[in-house]
């Protein structure tokens, strides 16, 4: 493109950018913030603080959202002094408990075991790299649904694998009250131990080997140079795994349903699957809210104490 | 040219969009659970987009998330369905909160008489509030719970012998509950052509309404009542009676000794599946399934019998079946009407009952010759005759997950007496029914 002809589109077009900068130039700093995050804020208050506090309202209510037409009471707290009073409740809240606790801690066990193989870069690692994640990349209700015909006590292949090596007999891991808790921790623990081993890995990979070196002169022995140098470099990525794998197995719904639907009893009925029984079976929408409001506040005040643990590690 | 060209081409476009919408409006969609009778729906629903030109789409949603799919749907004011042909227990809901449209109207206009159809079903799948001649759907699918059974292995002689060696009777048919347990046990690890059985497929599933079916069917021949004066909604002393604790007590027994392994959460298709793999012999399940168990490669003709609810204190089945209505939301209510005017002929009705469709039509269920026509027909007959259903309260989904969640604990979890499990349904009970100010 030659000069001239630059100059000729430029006189050609019509006078919009400066007169838009004279516009914008009116505007102060903070109101150009304001334009750049309003559309942002409002959209986060619409679908997030808005439904929140609507939340906390219909908590206080007899509200039951397929009765439109009913007149919605004010119940005060009489919905959190049912909750808070149930029996059931606390069966579902250590049901859940129980869950996360032991999921956690196997799959950093797991999680960071694989890691450290891993990083052992051996022949083939990738391939197997490839392999151990290849759990998490599924959809947690297919899991669900074909743990159920491992689990299988006649047919299944970990009643076999058991009985082979135990001489159990079948077992039923799902229909059995002892059981079944362990049933849906080694399945979570399967699908997600890869995914605390990514983590683990990238921690693993960011420790300079200076350090390994400098510990090698000083005849540092083996569990010493885990301890002082792997461990602590680790911690920061295997927390933030765990504050990831925790909040998300809370809410634990869909591979828990499909396997044994809260089964047996109630055994295995985590506070998720509750909640969505009383939303959207029992349509006990007042009450529903306040379990939810419970667990939010739970979670929330959970994770807060665990980032500031977090943030200390890292400092 | 050009102009010319345009025009011509939106008036083509114009032109098929509106016979598109004519097509469109044509069409209705029905929708119910995916099940055999299901697919004998669709076959029989081509007489009628042959007789009047309106098209039918069907939307079929599992059981185990059919009343899920379907409830948020007409909670929501949902357009997807213009028939529905939902649970009997809906029916109040339905009612209630005006998801169906009240059909006396229609009814009178277009002649269809409720005398016609089974009066037990009319009670069931069509009146709200029950016993007032108020109907918001007509009798579509009547259907109880019954028993399918290993005729084969009950008639060969070394099994008689020695079922008589050890209960000093013959193999027969169960007449009561107690036989039946017998017979289940008395299969249960029992080999046979060198495999091993199991005494019984029972309804044992958690998530939707499985367990409660299943116990209701033993609770019922004891004489179980909601409530003690219908309407009152007086549970105590009813539901958690000496007999109503002696048949959960019963069910567990049953559970725990006559049924396979791994038989905790199980429902219509868990037990067909233990039932056409020769695991079980016998088999807990829906009359809608056994014209398809009649005509199976592997258990069907002469391999398999059918036997309804045995009694025990008094005659007692658990209702299952079907009504179909008009969903209030619909913008094809017209459409959809006509096609319940179709449906309610009786050469309709009767070609229903050829296809695999349990017809409610006394034409057709009253018929001379209805109780011969198939293997089951009588059984069914038998049983339509003392069936009973859980609550139909417009709350009843709420009723329902707290009794699934009772006798679940006891029967599968082990956890507490049948008593305890009663007595926490009642409170369970009490406290959903003060919330709907019915107490």
């Amino acid at each position: 493109m030659t000069d001239q002809t630059i100059q000729r589109i430029a006189s050609d077009t019509p006078d919009v950018a400066p007169r838009f900068v004279r516009r914008v130039r009116g505007l102060s700093d903070r109101a150009i913030t304001w334009l750049f995050i309003g559309p942002t804020l409002a959209i986060l208050l619409a679908i997030n603080i808005f439904p929140l506090i609507w939340t906390v309202y219909l908590s206080f209510t007899n509200y039951r959202a397929n009765q439109p037409g009913r007149e919605v009471k004010w119940v005060g707290t009489r919905n959190y002094e049912r909750l808070l009073g149930s029996e059931d409740i606390w069966g579902y809240l250590q049901a859940t408990a129980h869950f996360v606790v032991w999921t956690m801690v196997l799959q950093v066990l797991v999680g960071f075991g694989l890691a450290l193989l891993i990083n052992r870069n051996f022949r083939g690692a990738s391939f197997w790299t490839t392999l151990i994640l290849i759990p998490m990349m599924l959809s947690p209700a297919v899991v669900g649904t074909f743990w159920t015909y491992i689990y299988q006590p006649q047919t299944g292949i970990f009643s076999y694998i058991i009985d082979f090596f135990a001489g159990t007999g079948a077992i039923d891991m799902i229909g059995s009250v002892t059981l079944a808790p362990w049933a849906i921790i080694i399945v979570d623990t399967w699908m997600w131990a890869p995914y605390i081993m990514l983590l683990c890995l990238a921690g693993l990979r960011s420790i300079p080997d200076y350090l390994y070196e400098a510990a090698e002169i000083d005849r540092a022995n083996a569990l010493q140079k885990f301890w002082y140098i792997t461990l602590p470099r680790v911690l920061p990525f295997l927390m933030l795994a765990v504050l990831f794998r925790g909040i998300e197995n809370f809410k634990m719904f869909d591979m828990v349903v499909e396997l044994t639907s809260g089964g047996p009893g109630s055994t295995t009925e985590l506070a998720s699957i509750n909640l969505k029984r009383e939303a959207f079976e029992k349509w006990r929408t007042g009450f529903s809210s306040a379990f939810a409001i419970i667990l939010f506040v739970t979670v929330f005040g959970l994770g807060n104490i665990y980032v500031k643990a977090l943030n200390k590690v890292k400092s | 040219m050009r102009i010319l060209v345009t025009t011509a081409l939106a008036a083509a476009v114009s032109a098929v969009s509106f016979s598109g919408a004519n097509a469109q409006d044509k069409e209705i969609t029905l929708c119910w659970a995916a099940w055999d009778p299901a697919n004998a729906l669709v076959e029989l629903s081509k007489d009628f987009t042959a007789k009047t030109g309106i098209g039918m789409n069907f939307e079929f949603v599992p059981w185990t998330s059919f009343a899920d799919r379907m409830l948020n749907e007409l909670n929501s004011g949902g357009k997807l369905c213009d028939l529905m042909i939902g649970d009997s227990q809906w029916i109040g809901g339905g009612a209630t909160y005006g998801h169906y449209v009240k059909l006396n109207d229609f009814f009178e206009k277009e002649g269809i008489s409720m005398d016609d159809f089974l009066p037990a079903t009319v009670n069931a799948y069509s009146t709200w509030p029950k016993g007032t001649p108020n109907y918001y759907a007509l009798p579509a699918m009547g259907d109880a719970l019954g028993w399918v059974y290993r005729k084969d292995w009950f008639e060969r002689p070394e099994i008689q012998e020695a079922f008589k060696a050890e209960y000093g009777r013959d193999l027969a048919v169960p007449k009561n509950w107690t036989e039946l347990r017998e017979i289940a046990q008395f299969f249960q690890g029992r080999e046979i052509d060198g495999k091993k059985v199991y005494g019984a497929a029972i309804y044992t599933e958690r998530g939707s309404e499985g367990i409660t079916m299943g116990v209701t069917a033993a609770l019922y021949p004891w004489g179980f009542k909601y409530e003690n004066t219908p309407g009152k909604y007086d549970m105590e002393g009813a539901v958690n009676s000496a007999e109503a604790v002696e048949a959960l007590e019963f069910y567990k027994s049953m559970y725990e000794t006559a049924t396979p392994p791994g038989h905790s959460d199980a429902y219509m298709v868990a037990n067909l599946d233990a039932y056409k793999s020769g695991q079980v012999a016998m088999q807990m399940n829906w009359f809608a399934f056994f014209p398809g168990i009649a005509k199976d490669e592997t258990v069907g003709g002469d391999v398999s019998g059918f036997f309804a609810n045995p009694p025990q204190n008094v005659e007692g089945s658990t209702l299952g079946g079907q009504g179909i209505s008009v969903v209030s939301y619909s913008d094809k209510q017209e459409e959809a009407l006509e096609y319940i005017k179709w449906f309610a002929q009786p050469d309709v009705q009767a070609k229903w009952w050829a296809l695999g469709g349990y017809s409610c039509h006394v034409a057709v269920a009253g018929a001379d010759d209805f109780a011969e026509s198939t293997p089951f027909a009588g059984e069914f007959l038998k049983a339509m005759g003392s069936v009973k259903d859980f609550w139909q309260e417009p709350i009843y989904a709420e009723l329902l997950q707290a009794m699934q969640k009772r006798v679940h604990d006891y029967v599968v979890a082990d956890q507490g007496t049948a008593q305890e499990a009663l007595d926490k349904l009642i409170e369970d009970w009490t406290i959903s029914f003060e919330d709907d100010g019915k107490l």
